[in-house]
């Protein structure tokens, strides 16, 4: 297993969310250069994007609205480049929500967002939000998680989750679950360049710094860097 | 879902301290220390809490914060003299997760739903301080346990969640330090009260206590400090780095007094893994920190 330092570049989408520090600080920590921006330009420019997100999800949509990072994003999930969305970034990612209402998402990835059940199959309540550790399991139709994000990860392994809401994927882009309150739900879902955790992989320990690390790999160094010879090339980046 | 065990850094100045009943700090060493041999150790969480904040009107935590959020991902909770919406965003940004509050939510409760408004709910863990007045009956206290409120913990947690508070630690003053078990009791009455996780703190010594506080506690997250304390410094990893002496009572560690006088009651050295080993015995779900893993981490570092 390679344990080096990887060197990619990363953006980290800054638009109004409060953890976007320790994601950064967890890539950091792996060797990653890392942006935060809310430019729609540097969405275009970047060559792997992290959607980050703790808080409402029709806040979440109204902020990337008035950013004017609706469109850019669609436009960066259509180039095929690395997109991971974390928490809250994980439910933007999908059609819908049913968090206080009805809210449209950015409609990358068939699905609703659904509340968490608030009692478990015996009828016994549950606590929400979901805070603390899951384990993390293969979905039924996937026996194990080679060419998938968590490759490398043992199945069962837990991440650290806070949240009230979760998606609900309609294909099956589901690559792993948890058990919550006696209930299956989707923790991890991969559909081509899109990539979504409803866990914290900055918060969780080493494992989670091996998923972050897991999504670095896929990001190709930047173009520039092939055609460094083109001094106008090299005048943008210094810019 | 696992139970998650939470050392807890009383902080001074720029030192862990550790006291009983909240009373009688004895310095125990750097922060930086404790909380990477913890997170090595397979804590689910740490708690900051200074100890001193609220007393003098100040907030040393900030650059404590920061330097542990550089090399530790697992959440961190911080507390202690946060008084204001800045108070929590100064913190947040520093790299906390969550903060506790106790003091400030007590003589402001819009506090809580303000910081639980601007940074959710799962951010704003209320901090209780509980002294035992009487049978079944037991009193909010503020300032490390200096200041009486005639605040009933009952009431107070309800109304608190009802708020937007998020979590609650609950530390029980009389067991704090002592190594005599959690008070099961208080910790199982705020935990059938309220929908939110509860954090049992106060009077860990030995494994049993913790599996105590989860079985009959129904406690979601325990947090104890002495057990995981003693241990380091009994190893002297903790002693042979340089501590700064500037501030508190350092005698203890100067050798001054045998660490037996010291732990004279009943707490036993305890490290993480230990305790995760027992409370999956006693059939406690746990997180298991995977080895492999684990020395990826530090070969990363």
């Amino acid at each position: 297993m390679d344990r080096s330092p990887h060197p990619s570049r990363v953006l980290i989408v800054d638009y109004g969310s409060g953890n976007l520090f320790s994601i950064e600080r967890a890539l950091h920590s792996l060797g990653a250069e890392v942006e935060i921006s809310a430019d729609p330009d540097a969405l275009r420019r970047a060559p792997g994007v992290i959607l980050p997100g703790v808080g409402a999800f029709g806040d979440g949509m109204k902020n990337l609205r008035e950013k004017g990072l609706l469109t850019p994003l669609a436009e960066y999930a259509q180039s095929g480049l690395p997109l991971l969305g974390i928490c809250l970034g994980m439910q933007l990612l999908f059609t819908e929500s049913q968090e206080f209402g009805r809210h449209e998402g950015l409609g990358l990835i068939p699905g609703k967002v659904v509340n968490l059940r608030p009692t478990d199959p015996q009828g016994r309540r549950v606590k929400i939000p979901h805070v603390g550790w899951s384990q993390l399991m293969c979905p039924p139709s996937r026996p194990h998680w080679n060419d998938t994000i968590l490759m490398g990860l043992p199945v069962g392994e837990a991440m650290y989750f806070v949240h009230s809401f979760i998606p609900v994927p309609e294909d099956s882009a589901v690559v792993a679950q948890m058990i919550y309150g006696g209930h299956l739900y989707c923790a991890v879902v991969e559909r081509r360049n899109m990539i979504g955790c409803q866990f914290h992989p900055e918060k969780s320990g080493p494992v989670g710094l091996r998923f972050l690390r897991n999504f670095l790999t896929r990001i190709k160094p930047p173009k520039e860097e092939f055609t460094a010879v083109n001094p106008a090339a090299v005048i943008r980046r210094r810019e | 879902m696992s139970i998650r065990i939470i050392p807890r850094l009383d902080i001074k100045g720029p030192n862990v301290v550790k006291g009983v009943h909240l009373e009688g700090l004895r310095v125990m060493g750097v922060p930086e220390l404790f909380a990477a041999q913890y997170y090595q150790d397979g804590a689910d969480e740490l708690i900051y809490i200074d100890v001193v904040a609220s007393l003098y009107g100040r907030n040393s935590l900030d650059e404590v914060v920061r330097r542990a959020a550089q090399n530790i991902f697992i959440p961190l909770t911080v507390g202690g003299g946060i008084r204001t919406i800045d108070d929590i965003r100064r913190l947040l940004r520093a790299g906390a997760d969550k903060v506790a509050i106790n003091t400030a939510a007590i003589k402001n409760p819009k506090l809580i739903q303000e910081a639980a408004r601007a940074f959710g709910s799962q951010c704003i863990v209320l901090y209780i301080e509980a002294k035992k007045r009487g049978p079944g009956r037991y009193e909010c206290l503020t300032d490390n346990g200096r200041e009486s409120t005639g605040c009933d913990v009952f009431e107070w947690v309800r109304q608190a969640v009802h708020l937007g508070a998020g979590e609650i630690l609950l530390t029980s003053i009389d067991q704090e330090g002592t190594g005599k078990g959690y008070d099961l009791e208080l910790t199982a009455e705020v935990a059938q009260r309220v929908d939110v996780p509860v954090i049992a703190s106060g009077g860990a010594g030995a494994p049993e206590h913790i599996r105590d506080a989860v079985l009959l506690g129904k406690a979601d997250a325990v947090c104890a400090a002495s057990v995981f304390h003693y241990q380091l410094i009994q190893t002297g990893e903790a002693s042979l780095n340089p501590i700064r002496f500037e501030e508190g009572n350092v005698e203890f560690l100067k050798g001054r007094l045998p660490i037996a006088a010291f732990t004279r009651q009943r707490i036993a050295p305890l490290r993480i893994p230990e305790i995760k080993e027992y409370l999956e015995k006693a059939g406690i779900p746990i997180r298991r920190l995977n080895l492999e893993s684990m020395s990826n981490s530090r070969k990363m570092e």
